[in-house]
């Protein structure tokens, strides 16, 4: 269970699927482990083990209701990651409209059909 | 025709990097404007420096080579790497190497897949670590170097 060693920051708290998948539900609110449990149809250990590491990156708080504890995504912590990926996206970006380019003038040049 | 789609970029695991982008053109013409020196030329450059060198073995065990000189600040940025696997039109892997880092190597696989016309350009970069991914990713942040190198820092201190 006590893996913190690889799972000690958010790059890889968020890498993993499912967590991201967790993050995406609660990006759109609190919810509790059942409903997550629900919404994924992983079992609630399982959710609870993914919202731990969550929690230890900061990505994911928590406050009690009652006797339910209600999750929530923390975009603070997130911020990291959000930027290094934009960044890429960026440079992808402009690779791409530059390639749309040449492939507009690949177009043409094949025929003048239409398309 | 729009030219603003931007590229999406996930991280399917924590060893990589999946880059998708539809394409508004038949996949033969974006194979061939992925592998023809000329054309690579002419988009590889991301709008961030001048290309200087494409150079481009199409075939298995061959090599590849793509150099530019940054605009902010003038200094080369090469990679290389060599062809594993070639399916024209279909599929290319290759090793990628930083001239810049040269003991992390990736291997790449760029898939292109055609519908109605168009073409969903896949490219799935592999490390061996995540501290080479989180390096990667850094490549893009051109606007916040001391940002990312600050963040390096504290994810390489934290892995141990």
């Amino acid at each position: 269970m006590a893996r913190a060693a690889t799972t000690a920051d958010v790059f890889n708290a968020v890498a993993e699927p499912r967590r991201r998948e967790l993050l995406d539900l609660l990006a759109a609110g609190e919810r509790s482990v059942a409903e997550l449990a629900q919404a994924t149809g992983l079992v609630q250990p399982q959710v609870s083990k993914h919202l731990r590491v969550l929690r230890e990156v900061g990505a994911v708080a928590v406050r009690e209701e009652g006797r339910r504890r209600l999750y929530r995504a923390h975009g603070p912590a997130l911020k990291p990651i959000h930027d290094w990926v934009a960044g890429y996206e960026r440079l992808w970006s402009e690779r791409f409209a530059a390639l749309d380019d040449v492939l507009e003038e690949l177009k043409e040049r094949a025929g003048g059909d239409d398309r | 025709m729009t030219t603003t789609r931007s590229a999406q970029v996930t991280l399917p695991s924590e060893t990589e990097v999946l880059i998708v982008r539809e394409l508004d053109a038949p996949r033969e013409l974006v194979w061939q404007a992925y592998t023809t020196p000329e054309l690579v030329r002419r988009w590889w450059h991301a709008r961030r420096g001048e290309v200087t060198s494409i150079e481009i073995d199409l075939r298995v065990g061959g090599r590849w080579r793509y150099a530019m000189t940054a605009a902010r600040g003038g200094f080369e940025v090469a990679f290389h790497g060599e062809y594993r696997e070639l399916a024209p039109n279909e599929r290319i892997v290759s090793t990628e190497v930083y001239e810049g880092a040269p003991e992390h190597e990736a291997l790449t696989t760029v898939t292109f897949a055609e519908a109605d016309g168009r073409t969903r350009l896949e490219i799935r970069q592999r490390v061996a670590s995540r501290e080479v991914r989180d390096a990667i990713l850094a490549t893009g942040m051109e606007d916040g170097l001391q940002d990312a190198l600050d963040l390096l820092e504290q994810t390489a201190g934290s892995v141990r």
